[in-house]
């Protein structure tokens, strides 16, 4: 099969199987050159075990993985030009940060003065020129972290793999070293492969993302389509918040579909999926595209009561009970002239489901 | 090896240090008794004059150093002269220990890492089979070893038979015997430690050496023997302090030719023909040159420690 040289990396119904459990489903995918790719899912969703069989700490055991065209699943992780920067950092302990930056260069046969040169101009990069004599314990969390990226970057890799580095930082480092990875791939031209399980992480700096379960791919998209038009009831469920409800369908016009919820209010939306009249499928609303007014605005709108107001600071999450027991969360914008949107608990409401905005699917 | 002790109860203040100092008495006493009291009884013995039938006179005297060290002939009335005898006991000692220490961390380093590699379920039961000539008696060990060594052997045997050797090759009483010896009697206590080292190692240095184009030998060489050092270091004191001092293997596998420091002690103390001062000045000069290795070490270890710092 001719192969695209110009993808950083194809992974070809690759399947990883230990004994009789499969943790990778044959899995398809490419990731273009010079992106920001992550994959991201829940633990044990095979993200992690996909990042390992590209670094060679895995074997394949069916199936294909290409490096720029290259044919790499039976190379050893030494002859693989990816570097990878783990979770727990893996620094080495018993060298300095220098030594540890240089140290894939040296490996690669250039002379230490060589190494020690470019291991000093990486550690410009990410700010820690005046920590090379230091030992790895001797710095902070987020001064190992640099420590590894810059150790991952030195020997200029094709691919640099990242298995959630940021999972053991505070939330405020976490959202610095986001920006600063995003900018650092950038700035390199390095295609960056970024596994998380983080949905906000994924979104804040994917070029694309893929999102898996239990072994599979759920959907390949940017941080924009995974969000609006998630392709199942997991990723609806999975990246950001939303109200999900199983519904029957009950009419369809062209590229409208009714659909009727258990309680038997009905909403109109687009088709996605190919779906026949009579079927049972989720609807997915985001809170945000909901708003609540004090009277009825459009003929869908549904009638209910405020039973919660949670405050979020950049917003406010409001619980609205409709008949028959159904809850929706509805999420409103804080701001000064939002406030007359924002009901105390036990109002009378009517919920306006922006057209669009709610997302049949068929699983 | 050091800074072990000052881990839990210290920041307790003063409510449990007087417990402790009471919970640590038995350990003192016993200590004292047992090691510190026979090793000042012998220091002070090596200052006295023999008895001729073993035991000692009560009268103070250079002598047993004095024979250790100097030749004054027959009668006593020659100058002086190094005595190359015992030095050279010492010497042979020396390097029979640390080739049998060399032997057994060839063997134990990769044993030990295999063992620390396997599951968690199994390790246990590797480590005991590993104690399980250990609950043979010593003696009984080294003399069983002599049976399979000599001439008509099992190992001879098997070589003359399968044609790898014309004819039996000599292995009792030789030098490589005794290392032999030393190595079979002391190969857990370089495993032991070794596998306590490397099942704390994190592998994922590992894998991080290997993802930075490191080969396997140059992975165990910077990353994985630097990480687990400490254990190697113990297992390799625990061995060669041990086989300086040993007198079984030496006497039972050594013969005559291969006299070792520690028979040489032995003889001193053992029926009616010892000289118990010049034994016990045998123990302090091994005793001393043991404590002057540990402190070298120790010395060049705090010093590559405030290197790295």
């Amino acid at each position: 099969m001719p192969q695209d040289i110009t993808n950083a990396i194809d992974v070809r119904q690759a399947v990883k199987r230990y004994g009789d459990f499969t943790a990778l489903k044959t899995i398809s995918l490419s990731i273009h050159d010079n992106e920001f790719f992550t994959l991201l899912g829940p633990s044990g969703c095979g993200k992690t075990t996909l990042l390992r069989m590209i670094a060679g700490f895995e074997d394949v055991t069916e199936g294909e993985i290409f490096l720029y065209g290259e044919e790499i699943e039976n190379l050893p992780p030494d002859k693989r030009p990816v570097n990878t920067v783990f979770q727990n950092y893996a620094l080495f302990p018993h060298m300095n940060v220098l030594e540890n930056v240089s140290f894939g260069l040296e490996m690669l046969g250039k002379s230490k003065s060589e190494a020690r040169t470019r291991a000093g101009e990486i550690l410009e990069l990410v700010q820690l020129s005046q920590f090379g004599a230091r030992k790895p314990l001797q710095l902070s969390g987020g001064q190992q972290q640099r420590v590894a990226l810059a150790r991952a970057l030195a020997p200029q890799p094709k691919v640099l793999l990242l298995d959630e580095p940021l999972s053991a930082l505070d939330l405020k480092l976490r959202k610095a070293m986001q920006l600063e990875l995003k900018h650092l791939q950038r700035e390199t031209g390095i295609t960056f492969i970024f596994v998380t399980h983080d949905q906000d992480e994924a979104l804040t700096m994917s070029d694309r993302i893929a999102v898996m379960s239990a072994g599979e791919l759920q959907q390949l998209g940017d941080a924009r389509d995974i969000y609006e038009k998630p392709a199942n009831r997991f990723v609806a469920d999975f990246i950001g918040e939303t109200n999900l409800i199983d519904v029957i369908v009950k009419s369809k016009d062209g590229d409208r579909v009714l659909c009727e919820f258990p309680n038997g209010l009905t909403l109109t939306c687009d088709a996605v999926d190919e779906m026949d009249v009579g079927k049972t499928g989720h609807m997915s609303i985001r809170p945000e595209r909901m708003k609540l007014h004090q009277t009825q605005v459009e003929a869908e709108n549904f009638k209910g009561k405020v039973v919660e107001n949670v405050y979020a600071g950049t917003d406010v999450q409001t619980i609205v009970h409709l008949q028959n027991d159904m809850k929706l969360a509805v999420r409103t914008q804080n701001s000064d002239t939002g406030k007359a949107m924002i009901f105390d608990p036990g109002t009378d409401v009517f919920v306006d489901v922006e057209f669009g905005s709610a997302r049949l699917l068929a699983s | 090896m050091a800074g072990g002790a000052a881990s839990g109860g210290s920041t307790q203040g003063d409510t449990y240090k007087e417990a402790r100092n009471w919970l640590l008495l038995p350990a003192w006493v016993t200590l004292s008794i047992l090691v510190l009291l026979p090793v000042l009884l012998m220091l002070v013995y090596s200052f006295l004059t023999k008895e001729f039938r073993g035991g000692v006179i009560w009268e103070f005297s250079l002598g047993a150093y004095d024979q250790f060290f100097f030749d004054r002939g027959l009668f006593g009335d020659e100058p002086p002269k190094l005595e190359w005898t015992y030095i050279t006991i010492f010497w042979r000692s020396i390097w029979q220990a640390g080739l049998a220490t060399i032997l057994s961390l060839l063997i134990g380093f990769p044993t030990a890492y295999y063992i620390a590699t396997r599951s968690e379920k199994v390790r246990p039961l590797w480590v005991f089979l590993i104690t399980i000539p250990y609950w043979v008696n010593l003696l009984i060990r080294t003399v069983s070893m002599r049976f399979m060594l000599r001439e008509e052997g099992p190992i001879n045997n098997a070589l003359v038979w399968s044609g790898l050797a014309d004819s039996p090759i000599q292995m009792i009483n030789t030098n490589f015997a005794v290392q032999i010896g030393l190595f079979y009697s002391y190969l857990p206590f370089m495993v032991l430690p070794i596998y306590a080292a490397v099942e704390r190692y994190n592998f994922s240095l590992s894998e991080a050496a290997s993802d930075l184009y490191a080969s396997k030998w140059t992975t165990l060489r910077r990353i994985v023997l630097p990480s687990v050092r400490p254990g190697v270091v113990a297992g390799c004191i625990l061995v060669f302090v041990p086989s300086m001092g040993a007198f079984l293997a030496p006497d039972l596998l050594g013969g005559a030719k291969n006299f070792m420091i520690g028979s040489l002690i032995e003889e001193q103390f053992k029926g009616n023909a010892g000289n118990w001062p010049f034994g016990a000045a045998a123990s302090m000069i091994l005793l001393s040159l043991v404590l002057i290795i540990l402190t070298l070490y120790a010395r060049q270890q705090a010093r590559a420690n405030k290197a790295g710092a």
